[in-house]
């Protein structure tokens, strides 16, 4: 019955998607006054539409709570031996469910646009609720018609199949919702820029409305990149972090995209300049979320993330993203050149350090799309089995990094309009005398190899860059420290934002850069054997065998000695899963914050001696550290009373209450 | 700055940014592509040794054997075959979770000049029912998966034999018995 329930909701939800994405459309082309009523309809579409799509939600989360067997899809990705917590979040652990849970995101934010956005023109955000409508009228279709999550099975099996075990992990439980978070807050800008496209106008306000959402979906991401990456580096069991794999990629390309839109944004609401990049950038980042949806889904690349696909959905997808995509460059086409460009500005100046920055994103971004589909585009054209691994993109994206973290660093410091470069590179003379020296000394004393150096000097620039920009705004030095404080604590949210973001970038790097120089060793170890990694040695002391709810395995035991006593026990596992007959590893990672210990142990060899293999991972922690930072940033920078949808109108009633209260 | 030269800058700034990624790409893909051959491709053509390629099949059932190296290292062994060809393969480290006889593996790595294959890294993930497509493909090539047909069922990818003819047409389920 419930299942049925959900079906029923979302057949319900499209409907009203359908209804959202024509009423609103019709009622604004018809002008202000006469098409009051028909724009009317687009929030309360969006709202029932939300609402339906929740309920759609709600019963496939119970179904899987309850673990309905009946229903195919908890059948095959649940089991009833699963903890509760993967109960749950195994709805969105497979193909069907997280399609739902895309829907369900992609609803709620309509549902937040026809709710908070009071203050937007009416016929604005009847366009936008009528984009986002269509949006979501094509996911609808392609979940009820190709990937309906409440079909039933029959007979009734007495038991599920299991949720994949590589996905049985708190990492990865949350790593989908906050992606999909990100993809579908782009399509919030996406939704904007072609709103203002069919209006034909774009301003200062256009940018301010846009931005929130852009820096909302742009934190998700932020944290589900990070989310995944800590989930590959700990459950995967390489000691890595990044694999430069089609799907890693896929979400990559959107965060580049984004944090330059992010910027560009900034240029569009302070100098009404660089608008029809921004919006082509705007429609560019969700194209780029439809085509990682794609890859993921369709499995036309080998990657760690396909799962058994399905040939027809990856052709509704296509479908989807060649209307999108060629709908959207369309319209751009044929209203872009109707936007008149009105700021002037100099190269040198805040808006020209912007413009480097989104050429530089926009073109590591062109580098990781040719990267990642080029063994697509070769397998096609020649016939080629191509992979196109690491080596590619460490010789392209870093040297279209180096020069964006070194200008990041100058960019802040420049004002509006026009700007002396000298001026501002004084202001960084003590930072760079600083990671001068450092990078000196480093190289004298610690380690001579030359790249963990540069990323090493070049973390620590773009951190003290950071700290120069927090100084020079509040005098810091200049001033009596108390004013200095007090000028600290009435800085915009915004710009301290910028700020937490940007010496974020330098921490995560610094955590890269000693991946860099970490050692590992794998070797073979019989019980009592001692062994060494980086600083640290490790006595190997047998294993002993573990049970879990759904699993049995192998612990390795491997002492932590500091002066031939042990100070630490980790025990790497592997993992069988009887119910899809699969085996994983488990990492055991020490971490002192300041670097990892990870030891992962492997298969026994015939005479009793055990594969264990070491990495002593310097910094590694800050990456995650970082990459939290960064979301933070965008999160205090969120906070802004200016980027706040109902800022003007908040700022009428502020004034309005001291009146009252006199 | 009029708006002229406004515009020239930025389209100057786009060209050289286009320009440096084109550049980027071209001179990485030429060191950097790494092809895919199929035990059947290496018999037929000649690869330098060293050259970075990428092999794929299925390991072949009873040829897994493991030795400790002079330095206290695993060393395992195994052959790859796609039904037509078969190439060893030696690899030193831990195997992935999903490494089994009879199941699919890809391994990048170099061919020695002895003829066999050294393998730095070996990919054998997702869920046993999954097949790598390069695999898939291998297997198709060689007789042992007819087009348009279901591919052999994982538990049967033990018995495909090297060198056993396929019927035209035959089922892959029939193959195996």
């Amino acid at each position: 019955m419930i299942p049925e329930l959900g079906h029923f909701a979302l057949v319900l939800a499209l409907l009203l998607a359908a209804a959202q994405s024509i009423l609103p459309l019709v009622g604004a082309a018809r002008g202000e006054v006469r098409g009051a009523l028909l724009m009317a309809t687009g929030p309360t579409t969006a709202i029932g539409h939300a609402v339906f799509v929740a309920t759609a939600f709600g019963c496939l989360m119970w179904s899987f709570a309850v673990s309905d067997f009946s229903v195919e899809n908890v059948y095959q990705n649940s089991h009833s031996l699963k903890p509760m917590l993967y109960k749950i979040t195994g709805t969105w652990g497979n193909h069907e469910g997280s399609m739902v849970l895309w829907l369900l995101i992609l609803a709620l934010c309509s549902a937040a646009v026809a709710a908070f956005g009071q203050n937007l023109p009416a016929t604005l955000k009847a366009r936008v609720l009528a984009v986002l409508g269509m949006v979501a009228t094509g996911f609808l279709l392609f979940t009820i018609l190709t990937s309906n999550p409440f079909n039933r099975v029959w007979p009734l099996p007495e038991n599920g199949q299991d949720l994949n075990p590589l996905l049985q992990d708190p990492g990865l439980a949350f790593h989908p919702p906050f992606l999909y978070l990100g993809y579908v807050g782009t399509a919030v800008a996406f939704a904007f820029a072609c709103a203002a496209l069919i209006e034909g106008r774009v301003d200062a306000a256009w940018g301010r409305w846009v931005r929130p959402w852009t820096l909302a979906a742009w934190c998700s991401l932020t944290l589900g990149i990070g989310l995944g990456s800590w989930w590959a580096y700990y459950e995967l069991g390489w000691g890595g972090f990044w694999f430069w794999d089609p799907v890693e990629n896929a979400s990559l390309m959107p965060w580049l995209l984004a944090t330059a839109l992010l910027h560009s944004a900034i240029v569009v609401e302070k100098r009404e300049a660089l608008k029809v990049w921004t919006i082509l950038l705007a429609l560019l980042t969700f194209s780029l979320s439809l085509l990682g949806t794609f890859l993921v889904r369709s499995g036309v690349l080998n990657s760690v993330h396909a799962f058994a696909n399905d040939p027809e959905r990856g052709v509704f997808i296509l479908i989807l993203l060649a209307i999108t995509v060629g709908g959207s460059l369309l319209l751009f086409a044929w209203r872009a050149p109707s936007l008149e460009p009105k700021g002037i500005f100099s190269p040198i100046s805040r808006e020209g350090s912007l413009v480097l920055n989104n050429l530089l994103f926009a073109t590591a971004c062109a580098v990781v799309f040719v990267g990642t589909l080029y063994p697509l585009f070769a397998d096609l054209m020649f016939d080629a089995k191509i992979t196109v691994g690491p080596p590619f993109y460490n010789a392209t994206v870093f040297p279209v990094f180096v020069p964006l973290l070194v200008a990041m660093a100058v960019g802040p410091l420049l004002p509006w309009k026009r700007a002396d470069l000298w001026a501002a590179l004084a202001r960084l003379r003590l930072a760079a005398a600083i990671v001068l020296a450092f990078a000196v000394l480093y190289i004298a004393m610690v380690d001579r190899r030359l790249l963990p150096a540069l990323g090493f000097a070049l973390a620590l620039w773009v951190v003290l860059a950071a700290g120069t920009d927090l100084a020079e705004r509040i005098r810091l030095g200049r001033i009596p420290l108390r004013e200095s404080l007090a000028r600290a604590r009435g800085l915009p949210r915004g710009a301290v934002g910028g700020i937490i973001a940007h010496a974020a970038i330098g921490i995560c790097l610094a955590g890269i850069a000693g991946k860099g120089i970490a050692p590992e060793r794998i070797t073979l170890m019989r019980p009592g054997e001692i062994t060494t990694v980086g600083p640290h040695t490790l006595r190997f002391d047998g294993q002993r065998d573990i049970i879990g709810p759904n699993w049995r395995g192998t612990a390795g035991v491997l002492t932590l000695l500091r002066d031939g006593e042990p100070v630490a026990i980790l025990e790497p596992q592997r993992r069988f899963y009887p119910v899809q007959r699969m085996a994983t590893t488990e990492a055991a990672i020490r971490t002192s914050g300041i670097a990892d210990l990870y030891a992962v142990i492997g298969e026994t060899s015939a005479e009793g001696a055990t594969v264990v293999r070491l990495h002593w991972n310097p910094l590694a922690p800050w990456i995650w550290v970082g990459t939290v930072l960064m979301a933070v940033g965008g999160l205090v920078s969120l906070t802004d009373r200016r980027l706040r949808v109902g800022a003007p109108a908040r700022r009428r009633r502020e004034a309005a209450v001291p009146a009252a209260a006199e | 700055m009029t708006r002229k030269r406004r515009r020239l800058w930025i389209v100057m700034l786009c060209a050289l940014g286009l320009g440096t990624a084109t550049a980027l790409t071209l001179t990485a893909f030429e060191d950097n592509l790494v092809f895919f051959h199929s035990p059947s491709d290496l018999a037929a053509k000649q690869i330098p040794p060293g050259r970075n390629i990428r092999i794929g099949g299925l390991v072949e059932t009873g040829s897994v054997d493991r030795a400790t190296t002079g330095d206290g290292q695993l060393q395992i062994g195994f052959r790859v075959s796609d039904g037509a060809a078969s190439l060893r393969v030696t690899y030193t480290g831990i195997l992935p979770d999903l490494f089994r006889e009879g199941q699919g593996v890809v391994a990048e790595g170099a061919l020695t000049p002895e003829g066999t294959f050294r393998a730095r890294q070996v990919l054998a993930r997702h869920d046993e029912t999954y097949m790598p497509p390069e695999v898939a493909d291998a297997l198709k090539r060689s007789g042992h998966w007819q087009p348009g047909e279901p591919p052999p069922p994982a538990r049967d990818w033990n018995t495909l034999r090297p060198n056993a003819a396929t019927p035209a047409g035959a089922g892959t389920a029939r193959m195996t018995n």
